[in-house]
């Protein structure tokens, strides 16, 4: 093969070895589309206007160093909702925000916001990383992280407006935060970081909200004071999409549910596809065969390189 | 001690000229260093200056020329050259940054050395006193010298104050300077281009072995003492300026001094000063936070069991020093200090070997005693701990109670549990067997 030396050469590999691994073990991977098995349990938006639905993912399939993480996804988002997106460890959750965003590279398919690519949107996504993801005990205090969420409409060596710190602190009193404004963020609790993160993103004033696990690590108060939020934005007619880990809050917080394990196992409103069956699918063992088939990728390509 | 007009020379202009240069360089290393520092990068500034050496030398043979632009070209051509290959030896192979970056800088350090060695053999008469660049030599810089370093400096520090901004957000959160649209790698870019300008601006007065502290040493000392990105970085350009100056000023005294060397030991003085005595990252400060910490807890202490005894006692008011000893498992004479301690503090009254506290001290006493036990409480109704179990960690949080939680404890034990907290008992049954926690204890009467 001589796709060896190219960066695009893992698309083929993942469908050969998707392909191979589910004709011999007889495991089919495209069963949750199969109607035989159950009602669809991916339910697609295809009479919907394009330009209203505010995430559309088509035929998407993603490998970190040709490893593959999501295969082969078709997701509708619909508008004005709370979505969720559940699943085991390592099944793509993160993945999936992050392609959206097209921050990473796609080996096939590709995603619409409201119709257009992400390139043409971003103004109009907001994005709340996991709160892991950076170092707290960066020296920035809480209001300039929140000022961050304007950078996107402030622009390269600009400087953020008076109009723009304005928001920022309305975002922060938002979230309860607001005589925060000015602590250093190391001496914040873990809630209260939080809280920060999601206020970066509604000072991006955004339409839709991509969120990676917004309720880690919180304590109650904070997560019913997230949860309000996220509600209120709801009912202001914006789409927010939800990393979540607590299966026991899934029925009470979302109104559609993402079911993830590396492929999307389940997609629709909440009460119709979060059930037993799903929820096997999703963190029983069936799907191990996708995990052996992207190790035995990696392992191939390891043993090459 | 020396005159200082007359060494000061401030009114030969190249002296001057020469001094406000290494200021320049100090000041840029601080501003530049606090970016690296904090994106891990500083190990980069060091590759960076090591690989420049045999920049320099491959420069000089080149051209025969000893310009200060010309020997800048070159050492940039090799420093980043070297900075690739650390790239390219890290995402290529599986060896890490560390390694990689051990590797490169040694092996282009030895070419330079011998590419040195080879032009101070073969040139004879025309000593090409390249070895300035191994250790600095800030005196040798000539007025067209520091009119380069200083504009490369001012262009520098201009560019830092456009893309402020952007460095804060790319170190702080890359992903979403990303998904706002930003270019990380364009950025990146940047942010590692101004840091090589800023190492090879400062080669000739501080060296390549040396001019990584310049980075790393001004932005490190300056993070001690705020928690503003900005202050910082306006604090190691200062510490940074003050170094630099101060460096070749010094090292000016005997001329055969370095003066890479004296900035380095300057800058580290400063760091060691801002280590010790910064207000909350501080040695000193976190030494004296623990220690008050101690004694609020030993105050504590004492109270309470002043408190608990009066309780035991039918409301007696005085108690005996060894009452006070067996009650707390201390020694005798830290229950004596202590006691002196909150006499000061008008908590405590001391009378003929009898101690009674003062309405105030009271006061504290039983909010201590009532934090101790509604805590305890708590922790036993939320079945955390069985109840004998509860003593120790009652003790070391009971400290830390405000007001306020204890309302929101007091609220929550009525409320959920049915219990009347304004006669809140000791659980552990009569005689209370209060020992405070940690070192403190055994010793002394059981």
């Amino acid at each position: 093969m001589t796709d060896a030396s190219r960066p695009d050469g893992a698309p083929q590999d993942v469908e050969g070895a998707s392909r191979s691994a589910g004709a011999s073990t007889g495991d089919s991977i495209n069963q949750a589309a199969d109607p035989s098995t159950d009602s669809p349990s991916i339910q697609l938006l295809p009479d919907l206007d394009p330009a209203s639905i505010p995430i559309r993912i088509h035929d998407m399939t993603i490998a970190y160093h040709r490893k593959p993480v999501l295969w082969d996804v078709d997701l509708d988002v619909p508008e004005g909702q709370l979505v969720g997106i559940v699943g085991p460890n390592g099944a793509g959750k993160s993945t999936m925000i992050l392609a959206i965003m097209n921050l990473v590279p796609k080996a096939s398919g590709w995603v619409r916001i409201y119709g257009k690519p992400y390139e043409e949107m971003r103004r109009i996504v907001g994005y709340v990383p996991q709160r892991e993801s950076v170092d707290w005990d960066f020296p920035i205090s809480a209001l300039e992280v929140v000022t961050m969420g304007r950078f996107g409409h402030v622009g390269w060596i600009r400087r953020p407006s008076k109009q723009d710190k304005q928001l920022a602190h309305e975002a922060l009193e938002k979230v309860g935060m607001g005589e925060y404004a000015h602590r250093q963020i190391s001496q914040l609790s873990g809630g209260q970081q939080q809280r920060v993160f999601l206020a970066r993103a509604l000072a991006q004033d955004a339409k839709v909200y991509l969120m990676d696990e917004p309720f880690a690590g919180v304590d109650a108060a904070t997560e019913r004071a997230i949860i309000d939020i996220l509600m209120e934005l709801r009912a202001q007619g914006k789409t927010i999409l939800v990393v979540h880990h607590d299966l026991q809050t899934v029925t009470r917080y979302f109104d559609w549910l993402i079911m993830l394990n590396m492929r999307v196992v389940a997609s629709g409103p909440t009460e119709e596809v979060f059930n037993d069956t799903t929820l096997n699918k999703t963190y029983g063992g069936r799907l191990t065969v996708l995990s052996q088939a992207a190790q035995a990728v990696q392992d191939y390509e390891r043993g090459r390189g | 001690m020396f005159d200082f007009l007359h060494v000061l020379h401030l009114h030969d202009a190249t002296v001057r000229s020469v001094l406000f240069g290494s200021l320049l360089i100090g000041a840029t290393g601080g501003v530049l260093g606090s970016f690296a520092v904090l994106r891990r990068r500083s190990l980069m500034g060091d590759a960076l200056a090591h690989a420049a050496l045999p920049g320099v030398a491959l420069a000089f043979l080149w051209t025969g020329s000893k310009s200060l632009p010309v020997l800048i070209s070159g050492a940039t051509c090799t420093g980043v050259l070297g900075v690739l290959l650390i790239q390219f030896i890290t995402t290529r192979t599986r060896i890490k940054a560390d390694a990689a970056i051990g590797i490169v800088l040694t092996v282009f350090f030895g070419i330079g050395i011998v590419l040195l060695t080879h032009i101070q053999r073969s040139l004879v008469g025309n000593q090409a006193g390249l070895d300035k660049f191994l250790f600095g030599q800030a005196a040798s810089m000539v007025e067209d010298d520091v009119r380069v370093m200083s504009v490369m400096s001012l262009l520098i520090i201009v560019v830092v104050l456009l893309l402020y901004k952007e460095f804060k957000a790319l170190i702080f959160d890359p992903k979403f300077l990303q998904s706002l649209g930003y270019s990380l790698q364009r950025v990146d870019l940047a942010l590692m281009g101004l840091i090589v300008l800023t190492v090879m601006v400062g080669l000739q007065a501080v060296g390549v072995v040396l001019i990584a502290a310049m980075l790393i040493t001004p932005a490190v000392a300056a993070r001690f003492w705020t928690e503003r990105l900005h202050v910082m970085v306006v604090l190691a350009a200062f510490i940074g300026g003050l170094s630099g100056a101060s460096g070749t000023f010094l090292s000016a005294q005997a001329p055969r001094v370095p003066t890479g060397p004296v900035m380095v030991l300057v800058a580290t003085g400063l760091f060691v000063l801002s280590g010790l005595l910064a207000p909350r990252r501080g040695l000193l400060a976190r030494w004296r936070r623990q220690r008050s910490n101690v004694l609020r807890e030993r105050r504590h202490h004492l109270l309470r069991a002043l408190v608990v005894l009066q309780e035991r006692s039918d409301n007696a008011t005085r108690f005996r020093v060894d009452e006070l000893v067996q009650e707390l498992g201390w020694e005798r004479r830290r229950v004596a200090g202590e006691a002196r301690r909150l006499r000061r503090l008008h908590l405590v009254d001391c009378r003929d070997g009898h101690v009674q506290a003062t309405a105030q001290g009271l006061a504290e006493g039983t909010f201590v005693v009532k934090s101790h036990r509604l805590w305890e409480h708590y922790l036993v109704y939320r079945d955390i701990l069985s109840a004998d179990h509860v003593d120790r960690p009652a003790d070391e949080v009971e400290h830390l109670l405000t007001p306020d939680i204890l309302e929101r404890l007091e609220e929550i034990l009525q409320r959920d549990h049915g219990i009347d907290t304004e006669r809140v008992v000791d659980i552990h049954g009569s005689g209370s067997q209060y020992r405070p926690a940690g070192r403190e204890r055994n010793e002394v009467g059981t």
